[in-house]
């Protein structure tokens, strides 16, 4: 621990000191999500293979289990091309500003009870920041490229990620609302049997039914306020558009603009720009599971004798307990993402009119009315 | 260390705004902008205003910054000669053209002096308290929905004049297109 | 919980970017020197979908994105504001729910004007 003493004139002992959980988490959680990558490009590859009736890669390793391997070393030693047109230093520089900022969103990240990078305060408010720089980052791709398509699907991207934005933030706000926190890993408590205060069924206290004890499913946010499940699936699909996942992949809607921002880019400075795009997927995967789907906590709830729920979850600060934390939420990460890739093998892209139609006409006005029902929820659970 | 942290951000505010008068190339500077955005913002986490930083990058970065870059494109009207032939093939950059410094330096002496004046006269209640770091969430929310309600629904008021006037701007943008 | 907190709360978020810069630079290092370096024109050339360069892709894009964007700070800023009251709902009870309410009130006032006005038409 170092103790620090700053301006003299506020005379603030500020004490730095880094928790040996934290340079834990960190490093765990970047090897998690360039690990996620791998398993996430050979999930999306089996998934549609098995969508589309077809056995997807089988060549590479066992059942092509090597596949990503081979193509990320491929990628690795392919040549680095600036076009001649493209604004030389943006062009580089795009690829690495997108990179760090989707990566930087993973530092608030609970992983377990113990497990969390930064403990900030502010912890979901920071991740819709995190959001900003990536806009600018695509922005930056596009202009440097001096390609249309680039150029086009930039335009298109960022005009999508900042209006989901706005419905992203009203479901996120609904769930602020009810956990009162901003604190990623304090709302994480909240909905499970580790909480600080008691959880009553559907969050109200007049029904009289206390279910602190249970915990399990019924202390998820989702059936604390019912109507977060609602919210919950107005930020998956605002999700999808932030990730430019289809259907709402206009950016790079191959049959008419190409490959959109990412046209110009070869070799590694694509391949990190396509691990963005996955790691953007696990980072609000991961959002959702905390936000909404009980966050580390165990679905099974305690029945009685049948203490489900102490059985598959241990008590925060032990071993079991991080192991157990961590598996659920990867679990309810992965089990999101998986849906991400059916919809995206399901559902045909839109037109750009109805994108919009759908965030402005449909999506907000359904997140300012599910604010106030949350509002007067929360009035009731009081 | 939180010294050397404070100058290393200061430091890059600086440089950022610096860059962003000193680059021609009009994109530049906008991606200079960036720079000195994050600067504030972590100054702003350094001054214990943890959610007027994050705030700020989601405004500034997200809103402002975007819509300057837009407006550059929207207004960029591409020279004749370099659209066509093999110049297409090259970069070419949006330079400025305005080299005039001294309206921006009197109006940029003004505003520091009128902000100087006002930080060094007000009054800020925090300041004798010498509280400790302190996540500045809850005291907003509470003071902005008691103590300040009326500015908070001011500022409510001057947003909606905001929205109508965009909506109008934009009507007269698309009746000029559609001619 | 504490309320309280220390700027080292956002060393992580410093950390982390860091580590995501050394992977760049690493894998550029590395992508660099095994990499082939072959330059030709037709090689440089913008991607056109084969047929030659026409023109300057940086030519002035539709008003639409630039309204877009002001709505999005607009709404950005009425959401940020919505935040710190959230936070602290629970405290402020109906008085500040009543307040909140004649806030966004005003927001959707305006949001029906552009709506009426046709605004976020897109053909």
């Amino acid at each position: 621990m170092i103790i620090v003493e700053t301006r003299p004139a506020l005379s603030l002992r500020i004490y730095i000191h880094l928790p040996f959980t934290i340079l834990l988490a960190l490093p765990i959680f970047l090897a998690l999500s360039s690990g996620f990558v791998v398993v996430g490009v050979y999930l999306e590859r089996k998934i549609s293979a098995f969508i589309q009736d077809r056995l997807g890669p089988m060549e590479v390793g066992k059942w092509g289990l090597l596949q990503l391997f081979a193509d990320l070393l491929k990628l690795l030693q392919k040549e680095d091309i600036v076009p001649a047109a493209a604004d030389r230093k943006l062009f580089l520089l795009a690829p690495s500003v997108i990179f760090a900022s989707v990566f930087a969103g993973f530092a608030v990240m609970p992983l377990t009870p113990d497990l969390q990078g930064s403990a900030t305060a502010v912890g979901v408010f920071y991740l819709m920041a995190i959001v900003s720089f990536d806009v600018v980052g695509i922005l930056m791709a596009g202009w440097g490229s001096n390609n249309k398509y680039s150029l086009l699907g930039a335009m298109r991207s960022v005009a999508q990620i900042v209006s989901y934005e706005i419905p992203l933030g009203l479901t996120i706000l609904c769930v602020v609302m009810i956990c009162q926190s901003l604190n990623l890993q304090e709302i994480s408590f909240q909905q499970g049997i580790y909480t600080y205060e008691p959880n009553y069924l559907f969050g109200i206290r007049a029904l009289g039914i206390d279910v602190t004890d249970w915990g399990g499913i019924f202390s998820w946010n989702i059936l604390r306020n019912p109507f977060l499940l609602i919210a919950y699936v107005i930020f998956f699909i605002a999700t999808l558009a932030e990730a430019n996942r289809a259907p709402f992949d206009l950016p790079e809607g191959e049959s008419e603009i190409v490959a959109g921002f990412n046209t110009e880019y070869s070799g590694m400075r694509f391949a990190l720009l396509f691990l963005s795009e996955y790691a953007m997927m696990l980072l609000v995967a991961f959002l959702g599971a905390i936000l909404f789907l009980g966050s580390w906590n165990t679905p099974l709830p305690n029945i009685g004798p049948v203490r489900l729920a102490d059985w598959t979850s241990g008590s925060p600060g032990t071993v079991w307990g991080n192991l157990t934390g961590a598996f659920w939420l990867l679990t309810k990460a992965l089990a999101a993402i998986m849906v991400q890739m059916w919809v995206r093998w399901t559902l045909p892209r839109l037109r750009v009119d109805q994108l919009m139609f759908l965030c402005w006409k449909v999506l907000t006005p359904i997140g300012i009315v599910l604010l106030l029902i949350s509002g007067v929820w929360r009035l009731l659970m009081i | 260390m939180l010294n050397l942290i404070f100058y290393a951000f200061a430091a890059l505010t600086l440089g950022g705004s610096l860059a962003v008068l000193i680059t021609r190339n009009v994109m530049y500077s906008a991606f200079f902008l960036l720079l000195s955005l994050i600067g504030v913002a972590a100054l702003f986490v350094l001054a214990s205003a943890d959610l007027l930083a994050v705030a700020q990058v989601m405004i500034y970065v997200g809103g402002v910054l975007v819509l300057v870059i837009f407006g550059v494109m929207l207004t960029h009207k591409p020279k004749p000669e370099t659209t066509t032939g093999p110049q297409a093939a090259r970069p070419n950059y949006i330079l400025t053209q305005h080299r005039a410094w001294l309206w921006p330096l009197l109006v940029a002496a003004g505003l520091f002096t009128a902000f100087y004046s006002l930080i060094s006269r007000i009054h800020f209640s925090l300041f004798e308290h010498r509280a400790p770091f302190q996540t500045s969430v809850d005291t907003i929310g509470k003071q902005l929905m008691t103590e300040y309600i009326i500015p908070f629904e001011i500022a409510g008021i001057l947003l909606l004049a905001a929205l109508v006037g965009a909506t109008y701007l934009s009507s007269q943008g698309d009746r000029t297109n559609n001619q | 919980m504490n309320a309280s907190y220390l700027p080292s709360d956002y060393l992580p978020v410093l950390i982390q970017l860091g580590l995501a810069l050394g992977f760049i630079i690493t894998t550029m290092i590395v992508t660099h020197s095994i990499g082939p370096k072959r330059k030709s024109q037709k090689k440089d050339d913008p991607f056109e979908c084969g047929i030659p360069v026409e023109g300057d892709a940086r030519t002035p894009i539709s008003i639409k994105y630039f309204l877009i964007a002001i709505l999005f700070v607009l709404f950005d800023v009425e959401v940020i504001f919505l935040y710190p009251w959230a936070v602290n709902f629970k405290g402020l009870g109906v008085t500040g729910f009543i307040e909140m309410v004649l806030f966004m009130g005003l927001l959707l006032a305006g949001f029906y004007y552009i709506i009426r006005k046709g605004v976020l038409k897109w053909e």
